[in-house]
């Protein structure tokens, strides 16, 4: 059955739906606003980032990969190992947005982050059917990342030395806040052992920062790998 | 591959491109693939360990080769975010903490 439309009412549904999630995403990007400034990113370059990348994990991990000597390729290789995860989250839309056709399908996907998609969803299970609802809360995460990312700026314009303050401690503590918030249980520990053994082994033996794709590879290389009953539910 | 007589500037926005670029293909590709691959039970694994895998990967030589200062307010960062599920109340914390432990032991 062939249900699926593309309205104003449901832009507007979106929107509003996605208004507590929005407010999470403008605190998490003044922190990006910050990080950007001090890993030594224009103010054309964040919010440019902010808007046409949109995917705030895979931002933050590029600050720690900035510097002068920035490899290209190491961080766009990074950014997509990081954000695979969109490929899972796509093919769950697919059944919804497909009848509309290629324009709206591929149009709308550019705005699709973890929180309006998980609004979206969320919606569809209670029989939403207009997939603009996902652009309206996707317009609102936008929205919210980008006005973030300039305000996290203005507001550490002129701090003397980060480092000095701890500032450089940062990136660390945002990674670690982030992972404790993807903790499923026991059965998370065997991959993340993996990656943390495989990251620092890289790290000891290679110059540059492919330490990171080298434990989330292992790491995840392990998840796969482990017999079916031990893998859990989720 | 990236010449190196690329300016910083030229650079950074090189990866800005970049990375816009790769991640609209992991949003488009969900779609496009959808109708011709159906991803087995290990697939599904692979990917959803990834985000959790990478972010060990990042810290775990911050965290376990700094010394005793980082390793503490990791400690500290970890125990915070997972009481109160709050990434600035957490990030502040674990700064404060280097910043107290680096005046109390270095």
């Amino acid at each position: 059955m062939n249900d699926a439309s593309y309205t104003l009412a449901g832009l507007r549904r979106g929107f509003s739906d996605c208004l507590a999630p929005a407010l999470g995403v403008f605190v998490y990007g003044l922190v990006f606003g910050v990080l950007s400034r001090q890993a030594g990113l224009s103010d054309a370059q964040a919010l440019c980032m902010s808007a046409f990348v949109y995917a705030g994990a895979s931002q933050l991990l590029a600050m720690d990969l900035w510097g002068p000597g920035l490899d290209v390729a190491a961080v766009v290789l990074t950014t997509l190992v990081v954000n695979l995860r969109h490929v899972l989250m796509g093919a769950a839309v697919a059944p919804w947005c497909g009848p509309l056709g290629p324009a709206r399908a591929y149009g709308t996907v550019f705005l699709m982050a973890d929180e309006n998609w998980a609004t979206s969803m969320a919606a569809y299970a209670r029989g939403e059917r207009d997939w603009a609802h996902m652009a309206g809360g996707g317009l609102a995460v936008w929205s919210a990342w980008l006005l973030a990312t300039g305000l996290g700026r203005l507001l550490t314009g002129n701090l003397a030395d980060p480092a000095a303050l701890g500032l450089d401690f940062a990136f660390t503590a945002v990674f670690l806040a982030l992972l404790t918030g993807f903790w499923r249980g026991r059965a998370d520990l065997p991959p993340w052992l993996v990656a943390g053994a495989a990251s620092l082994a890289v790290w000891a033996f290679l110059p540059g920062k492919w330490y990171i794709l080298a434990g989330g590879l292992a790491g995840s290389l392990a998840a796969a790998l482990r017999p079916a009953q031990g893998r859990g539910a989720a | 591959m990236i010449p190196e007589a690329l300016s910083p500037d030229a650079r950074a926005w090189l990866a800005i491109a970049g990375m816009a670029l790769a991640t609209y293909l992991t949003r488009a590709s969900g779609l496009l693939l959808s109708s011709r691959l159906s991803l087995g039970p290990r697939g599904q694994a692979f990917l959803a360990a990834l985000p959790g895998s990478i972010l060990t990967a990042i810290v775990a030589p911050a965290v376990l080769a700094s010394g005793p200062v980082e390793g503490l307010a990791s400690l500290l960062t970890v125990a915070v975010a997972a009481k109160w599920r709050n990434l600035p109340l957490a990030m502040f914390a674990g700064v404060a903490a280097v910043f107290a432990l680096r005046l109390l032991l270095v």
